[in-house]
């Protein structure tokens, strides 16, 4: 399996997570050592000053990338925000850019993400945008300096799967960075199918966090996304509409027959 | 002044570490912001909080 190389890292593993919703924090380190994830977001958030609670941070090995979101910021200039509180946090110049102001569908701004994207890159961040499959947009966010581009499959959290397929797919082939399928993925069978399609990665959350058994989701998971990117290296067969038999049409044994 | 949407009064005008650890805040899990500008962590020690100061006290938490 070929390396995935992002924001000039080189990546063994093509599963990132996110790390919300979990049932707690303690779950967190057998998550990432169950699936090998080396990238995780998180998000930033006010401080609880009423009742303290455990640093998430505590919980992260220190070998994993920190993938940080601008989730809560509305337009470009909070996310450029939520970015620089979270990069003075010490914990890496990457960051996820999340500019969402539709709250039924969490559906994102594309051009509010592309102006968020220009800033943040010319600061010296590694940009990836979580978009809404367009293919300008992906390529105004390549042109604005964006390390890959993260369309979506379906709604944040829905577990619908990969409803944007065709668009998805117009990204893979158009892109020139890496395409990273972000939000909606439900199953194991999904994360792999886009794999198979060819994107470079997918970010997964809600699938693994809230089914009965993390763990055990997440080496699914990882699983799946390997045998899907092996499938894509080796490129899938020909569909066709009629059967083609798998062995000879001939030799058989009614030949002859009267 | 007002922290994290709260607003907050102390007797002498304080500084950032000194509010820290009024909240019990451990200084490295955390990012301060007065009035939009983000504080760097060795300024926590001379910087001055004014009475009519924005702070925000924000830190790391899950997400997707």
């Amino acid at each position: 399996m070929k390396d995935f190389i992002i924001g000039g890292v080189n990546l063994k593993s093509r599963l990132l997570i996110g790390t919300g919703k979990f049932p707690n924090h303690d779950i967190l380190p057998k998550v990432i050592e169950s699936c090998g994830t080396q990238m995780i977001t998180m998000a930033v958030r006010r401080v609880n000053l009423d009742h303290k609670e455990e640093n998430i941070l505590d919980y992260i090995p220190n070998n994993c990338i920190l993938l940080p979101n601008t989730s809560g910021a509305r337009n470009a200039e909070e996310a450029v925000r939520i970015a620089r509180l979270a990069k003075a946090m010490g914990c890496g110049n990457w960051v996820k850019i999340e500019v969402i102001s539709d709250s039924k569908y969490l559906l994102p701004d594309n051009m509010e993400t592309i102006k968020a994207t220009e800033i943040l890159a010319k600061e010296g961040f590694i940009v990836l945008p979580y978009m809404s499959p367009d293919l300008m947009a992906a390529k105004r966010m390549v042109e604005a300096g964006a390390a890959a581009v993260m369309p979506l499959g379906s709604p944040i959290g829905s577990n619908r799967g990969i409803r944007t397929k065709e668009l998805v797919k117009i990204l893979i082939e158009e892109i020139d960075a890496p395409i990273i399928v972000d939000a909606g993925i439900g199953k194991p069978s999904e994360a792999a199918q886009a794999m198979e399609m060819g994107a470079q990665a997918v970010l997964v959350n809600t699938a693994i966090a809230t089914s009965e058994d993390p763990v055990g989701m997440a080496k699914a998971f990882s699983l799946a996304v390997k045998a899907g990117r092996i499938a894509y290296e080796s490129t899938l067969a020909k569909e066709s509409s009629f059967a083609n038999a798998s062995s000879p049409l001939t030799g058989f044994l009614h030949e002859g027959d009267k | 002044m007002i922290v994290n949407g709260i607003e907050m009064k102390f007797n002498t005008n304080i500084t950032v570490i000194e509010l820290l650890q009024k909240l019990e805040i451990d200084k490295d899990k955390v990012v301060i912001e007065i009035n939009l500008e983000i504080i760097p962590k060795e300024n926590y020690n001379d910087r001055i909080i004014n009475e009519d100061d924005k702070i925000e006290i924000v830190g790391f938490v899950g997400g997707g």
